[in-house]
């Protein structure tokens, strides 16, 4: 059981950076990126192909990766996004489900359908661990893992609240057209967003690499993971994202002791509840509390048509 | 001016789309008895062609007049396939549990939509893909369903497939044609009106005195039963029910991809984009995961050049769209 909590904490980490993109992107772009998860998996498969076909070290991998992905981020936002935008709140979900399928079967064609992973490639750290009283083993690898999440949600959060850009980057997402008046170039401001966010996304895809495997059609299951996470925990705050991340983790591992499949649909269940009582508490104070709204459904029905 | 009035002031059919119509119904006609002369391919093939449309159709009206984008219509699919196969393990002959299933799929779509309907856009989109995870996670623990491993429909095979292939191919015929007709007389309708007005300015239309939240229910449930009639005969053609195929998010690609080519809020964009749809898998289909990612390319495409489709075409020509859904009003008033 304490293992099973600790290991979720953990697990939550990863989740967090996966669902931090996701959230940056949501907050300041105003946008939700359905393609989010297949750019963790492409962060992956370029990681693995400089591993593998290049034959780089696992660090320095990495560190190519991660700008390579920035640039793509803010070169799509460039090319796509940016016009997607335009076009009302329907167009941006159309493109980026068509991105989405474009990604994960160009991905299918060019490395093919085995799984690949990481784990071959960073020696004794996927199975060693370190042994806390009690008798609880952490792994060294989701510990490392959970720690680099704190660390780079960190260096975000002083990026936004402490630098020019991210002072530039909360006023485009409070009030963009303020925001231009005041010589904010929100496109600018996009761009580095979309950078920062799909970097993100490739930084949770090379973690998923290391602590299992890849599939190029893996990314709709890590796109919904990091949706979870962003609604449990909040839209809008890295803290938010942190909490929402490990409370996923946690629903996960706790469900996968009851059986292996359990854990998904667990995980699944926590993300429902707590936006049905997100739905509810905001319908709730629609109508003056609670309490109006349970004597409402009892006694006054035609109280809760009308408002949607 | 009195309702009378107003009424007096609709323009009859253009001629154009009663000449579109009464094609349709000749060609109608032409596909009821075509399976005397035709292959059994070519029947499987209209099969799938008809079972597409459904679904294009029903996507269209979900999206297209009520604005709600789903992402996760998969889950009617699935269940209703689900519901098929529980009902003809109990007993049923497999015939009438294709339509049995679908109507039990919208027992659920209904109670779902007390939930989905009070979303944003984009949470509606995910959190109905999440519930339809969630429910194909809960049918892989029955037993009955083998996990992943799928069951088959035995019973469908007491039948000969001669016998078989044609009755499919004649309800998928009738069922489209009923659909589509269905459709047509909501959208004309008060519904239909209703949902044209919440879809352009949901403030607006509340403000008149629309419910919103009734007129997005009754087309979120009657969409969803149309996706699952047309899921379950698609399962009854391919007899094998898998919690992974049948719940697969490709069924809303598939969807958005015919209703965003053909032009989406337009009645007949989705069925010319059904048929684009079945045309390049037909030839390009073998290219597999590259055809694939192609038809990714080609939505990205679309959606950022020609958001109304190939309808769009023709009404930047400046034609009038054909079989709208407006109520045309003659100018002298």
């Amino acid at each position: 059981m304490l293992e099973a909590i600790v290991q979720g904490v953990l697990l939550g980490g990863y989740y967090a950076v996966l669902a931090a993109g996701l959230s940056l992107m949501f907050g300041v772009v105003r946008f939700i990126n359905l393609a989010h998860g297949d750019m963790a998996v492409l962060g992956a498969m370029i990681a693995l192909w400089f591993v593998q076909g290049a034959g780089l070290h696992v660090a320095i991998a990495i560190a190519l990766t991660l700008p390579l992905m920035g640039a793509l981020g803010w070169l799509m936002q460039r090319m796509i996004f940016e016009r997607a935008l335009q076009g009302g709140f329907l167009i941006p979900i159309l493109t980026t489900i068509g991105l989405g399928a474009a990604l994960q079967n160009g991905m299918f064609g060019l490395f093919g359908s085995d799984t690949k992973s990481l784990g071959a490639y960073i020696g004794n750290l996927s199975w060693a661990s370190w042994e806390i009283p009690g008798g609880i083993f952490i792994g060294q690898l989701p510990g490392y893992m959970f720690l680099t999440a704190i660390l780079v949600l960190g260096a975000v959060h002083v990026l936004l609240t402490r630098t020019a850009f991210g002072r530039a980057v909360r006023a485009t997402a409070t009030d963009s057209e303020a925001a231009a008046l005041c010589g904010v170039d929100a496109r600018r401001v996009h761009r580095g967003a979309a950078a920062i966010a799909v970097a993100l996304a490739g930084l949770a895809g090379i973690f998923l690499a290391m602590r299992a495997q890849v599939t190029p059609f893996a990314g709709p299951m890590l796109l919904i993971f990091a949706f979870e996470a962003v609604v449990i925990g909040g839209i809008g705050s890295l803290r938010g994202t942190l909490i929402g991340g490990i409370a996923l983790g946690l629903a996960q591992s706790l469900g996968a002791m009851i059986s292996p499949q359990f854990s998904l649909l667990a995980g699944h269940c926590v993300f429902l509840a707590v936006l049905a009582y997100r739905l509810m508490s905001g319908a709730a104070a629609g109508r003056g509390g609670w309490r109006a709204t349970i004597s409402a459904l009892f006694f006054h029905k035609s109280m809760l048509r009308g408002k949607s | 001016m009195t309702k009378a009035q107003i009424v007096a002031h609709i323009l009859p059919m253009p001629a154009q789309d009663r000449r579109i119509l009464g094609a349709a119904v000749a060609l109608l006609a032409v596909l009821a008895i075509l399976p005397l002369m035709a292959s059994a391919l070519v029947v499987d093939k209209l099969t799938y062609l008809f079972i597409l449309i459904m679904f294009a159709a029903m996507w269209n009206l979900l999206a297209g007049y009520a604005g709600l984008v789903s992402v996760g219509q998969q889950a009617f699919i699935g269940l209703g396939g689900y519901a098929m196969v529980r009902m003809v393990e109990a007993g049923l002959p497999p015939f009438p549990a294709i339509f049995l299933g679908a109507l039990a799929a919208g027992a659920v779509a209904w109670v779902m939509s007390w939930f989905v309907l009070r979303m944003k856009a984009g949470e509606f989109a995910i959190a109905t893909w999440v519930i339809a995870e969630a429910i194909r996670s809960m049918v892989s623990f029955d037993p009955l369903i083998q996990g992943e491993t799928g069951t088959s429909i035995t019973a469908l095979n007491a039948y000969a497939p001669e016998m078989r292939r044609l009755t499919i191919y004649l309800l998928s015929l009738v069922t489209m044609t009923l659909m589509i007709w269905g459709a047509w007389a909501l959208l004309h309708g008060r519904t239909g009106a209703q949902a044209q007005a919440i879809r352009d300015d949901e403030e607006a239309a509340e403000s008149v005195g629309i419910t919103t939240f009734a007129v997005k229910q009754r087309i979120y449930v009657l969409a969803s039963i149309g996706c699952a009639v047309a899921g379950t005969l698609w399962l009854a053609s391919a007899i094998t029910f898998q919690p992974r195929t049948s719940f697969g998010v490709q069924w809303s690609v598939f969807m958005l991809f015919m209703v965003l080519v053909g032009g989406i809020g337009t009645f007949i964009g989705p069925i010319l984009g059904a048929l684009l749809f079945f045309a390049l898998q037909e030839i390009f289909g073998d290219f597999g995961a590259w055809y694939m990612a192609g038809v990714g390319i080609v939505a990205i495409l679309f959606a950022l050049y020609l958001p109304n489709g190939i309808v769009g075409l023709w009404l930047n020509k400046g034609r009038a769209e054909p079989l709208s859904m407006r109520k045309l009003l003659s100018q002298d008033r």
